[in-house]
């Protein structure tokens, strides 16, 4: 019986097990940024303790760095603190740090693939949950907390349990107008919120092959919000084409050796796993949230659900979310009036985000209701979107062309939505008070559908708006 | 910075209801600016408790007659969203010591668990026994029996479970994992070499 990659990557990596019965498993990179891994150097300064293996942790800013003026000291004086904070604690520790103006700064899980230094085989951690983004290209890529931030600075290792492994195959060929936010809003609407508690997702089938690095990505990203610790992607040409010549990627020769080891991580075709899907991609269409978790959502054609119709807790999780989004229910989400619309994130803020709304909107305008924002996940992106006049399409179209960084997905810079605003969000969560308010409502759809969403100023079916067959 | 054995956790208990319960709502994101945890406790469950006004909401954490109480029970999928370790920070701080509910997202557990945090989980039927115990008399003391995998509230004993490597590392005072890590340098050394990491 052959091994999937989880299996691999796992057994490569593991150190040795622990008398509690759970794994050393060692990181191979390890990404940290200003919000949850400041605090992880004072706990060791409180040990007295060093960081084991610099040269395997990078660093940069996201979370709260505002996306208008970057210039230091930043305003909000506890955002610059923190920032110096992680800023001192990486040069004390001979970490490298990708700060605001280096050229690399950007959302931490846009940065890593960008510069090569997520790879193939390995084991990736970082402070956030969306950390799973970096399984696309077929790693074991985990969301940790700050203690365990701490572990690994100290001992490039973490304590942990094994997963189970599903196989999510979707196969065939996704229709026009559906996109891979599409394919993960639908698996999670599919499997719930928390179907993957104790797995690692493996995304496999045609429809998954055929996808590009950074529509892997967004797949990836949302594995957390289905309840997977992680999900992965066998990596293939597409991936190692991606990675060729990439600024930390292997060169030369050792990329070709390289390739050799990555392609031997992919699952062995006559591999096991503990459960296995299969979803046929035609069956997907552009979807929507109505709720305030991921799982509840449904396609822009459908009404939203009928309480009346399910018994119980369902009934009071239908009623609760229906009331906090002011939305009713049995009516379509077509036609619902927005008030922003939101374009960025480290599910949907890449360079092909971008060039794929650019495309449907040049040559139209945002609703005049409408506030727009897009907000490049790195600077790398902002640089490459600015080179193919991307910028000027989306501020000619009626957007804000913002500075890199999380922005609006977690609000926690000065990008929020104010009393109870309405966002179209190429984001991935829509939790009550996520955007920054705590009356603020997010719609979770894919930018093609938050742009269709700008220009009609209501919830729309991008097909219909853009002409897409 | 192993700390004490954790055999057993008692206290008053306290019912948040909900399913989907997220570290947003646990605790909102602005609250993430800082850079120690010590002053979380009052943020728990803040956009909950309180309006945009700071008024009380008299939410269920801020009845006079649930003070002090030190065991918070929730339904399914407990701390699911982010990783923010300021969510079981500010549960911590508040002054819960362990939590019981349906069942639990998996980061927000292994973030309780190393900080001392038991999350065990008992079925539906059961944790609404207990919520109408407490309503009954918000007084009663509950014990969360780590090794028996029991919880006594009242003259009542329900069954809970929890994950068996977070059992062993609260009986064995291992369940913040640091120093375990620290011992094996030399084979961690090995890995790193043999995978060419080092």
């Amino acid at each position: 019986m052959g091994k999937n990659l989880y299996q691999k990557v796992w057994d490569d990596h593991v150190v040795g097990q622990l008398e509690s019965g759970q794994y050393q498993l060692f990181i191979a990179l390890h990404l940290i940024h200003e919000v949850t891994s400041p605090q992880a150097f004072g706990m060791l300064k409180d040990k007295g303790l060093g960081v084991a293996y610099p040269q395997r942790t990078f660093a940069t800013v996201d979370h709260i760095i505002p996306t208008t003026d970057q210039s230091r000291p930043l305003s909000d004086d506890m955002a610059e603190k923190m920032i110096q904070v992680l800023s001192d604690a990486t040069e004390e520790a001979g970490i490298e740090f990708f700060a605001p103006k280096s050229g690399s700064q950007g959302i931490v899980h846009v940065v890593g693939p960008e510069l090569g230094l997520t790879q193939p085989g390995m084991t990736i951690c970082c402070g956030d949950s969306h950390t799973s983004t970096h399984g696309a290209f077929g790693c074991i890529a985990l969301g940790i907390g700050t203690s365990q931030v701490r572990d690994v600075l100290a001992s490039q290792t973490l304590a942990i349990d094994p997963l189970k492994v599903r196989r999510i195959s979707v196969e065939g060929k996704l229709s026009a107008g559906v996109t891979a936010k599409d394919v993960t809003l639908h698996i999670i609407r599919m499997l719930g919120v928390n179907g993957g508690v104790g797995f690692a997702y493996e995304y496999a089938g045609s429809a998954i092959e055929s996808m590009t690095m950074e529509e892997r990505m967004t797949v990836c990203n949302m594995s957390i919000e289905g309840g997977a610790r992680c999900g992965y992607i066998n990596p293939d040409q597409t991936t190692f084409d991606f990675l060729q010549g990439k600024e930390r990627s292997p060169q030369g020769a050792e990329f070709d050796s390289a390739v050799e080891r990555w392609k031997s991580y992919a699952s062995d075709a006559d591999a096991s796993y503990d459960d296995e899907i299969v979803i046929q991609a035609a069956e997907i269409k552009p979807t929507v949230t109505w709720g305030i978790t991921p799982a509840q959502s449904i396609s822009i054609e459908e009404l939203t659900p009928d309480p009346e119709a399910v018994e119980g807790l369902d009934k009071d999780l239908i009623n609760d979310a229906l009331s906090y989004m002011k939305l009713a229910a049995n009516a379509p989400i077509k036609g619902t009036k927005i008030d922003v619309a939101f374009i960025g994130s480290c599910t949907n803020g890449r360079l092909s985000d971008f060039e794929a709304v650019a495309k449907l909107i040049e040559g139209r305008h945002v609703a005049s209701n409408v506030k727009a924002i897009a907000v490049p996940g790195s600077e790398k992106v902002d640089v490459a979107a600015r080179a193919l006049g991307l910028h000027e399409i989306f501020e000619a179209a009626g957007f804000e062309w913002r500075l890199p960084g999380c922005s609006m997905c977690l609000a926690m810079n000065p990008d929020k939505l104010v009393g109870d605003e309405i966002c179209a969000s190429s984001s991935n969560r829509n939790f009550v008070g996520r955007q920054g308010s705590p009356t603020g409502r997010t719609l979770l759809m894919s930018p093609m559908m938050v742009a269709a969403a700008a220009i009609e100023g209501q919830v729309a079916d991008a097909r219909e708006v853009f002409g897409l067959e | 910075m192993t700390g004490m054995k954790i055999e057993k956790v008692s206290g008053k208990g306290v019912y948040v209801a909900g399913n989907d319960i997220d570290t947003d709502r646990i605790i909102p994101a602005r609250f993430l600016k800082c850079v120690t945890f010590d002053e979380l406790g009052p943020a728990l469950f803040y956009d909950e408790r309180f309006d945009t006004q700071d008024n009380s909401k008299h939410h269920v954490l801020d009845k006079a007659e649930h003070s002090g109480a030190q065991v918070l029970i929730s339904d399914a999928n407990f701390g699911c969203g982010s990783s923010r370790e300021h969510a079981p920070q500010a549960i911590q701080k508040f002054g819960f010591k362990a939590v019981i509910a349906e069942s639990f997202a998996e980061i927000f557990h292994g973030n309780c668990t190393t900080l001392g945090i038991p999350c065990v989980t008992m079925v539906k039927t059961d944790r609404e026994m207990i919520a109408k115990i407490i309503a009954n008399d918000p007084d009663t003391d509950m014990i969360v029996d780590i090794e028996g995998l029991k919880v006594i509230c009242g003259n009542h004993v329900f069954n809970v479970e929890m994950k068996d490597s977070a059992r062993e590392a609260f009986l064995a005072a291992s369940y913040d994992p640091l120093d375990t890590l620290l011992v094996a340098k030399s084979a961690v050394e090995e890995t790193a070499k043999r995978l060419g990491y080092a």
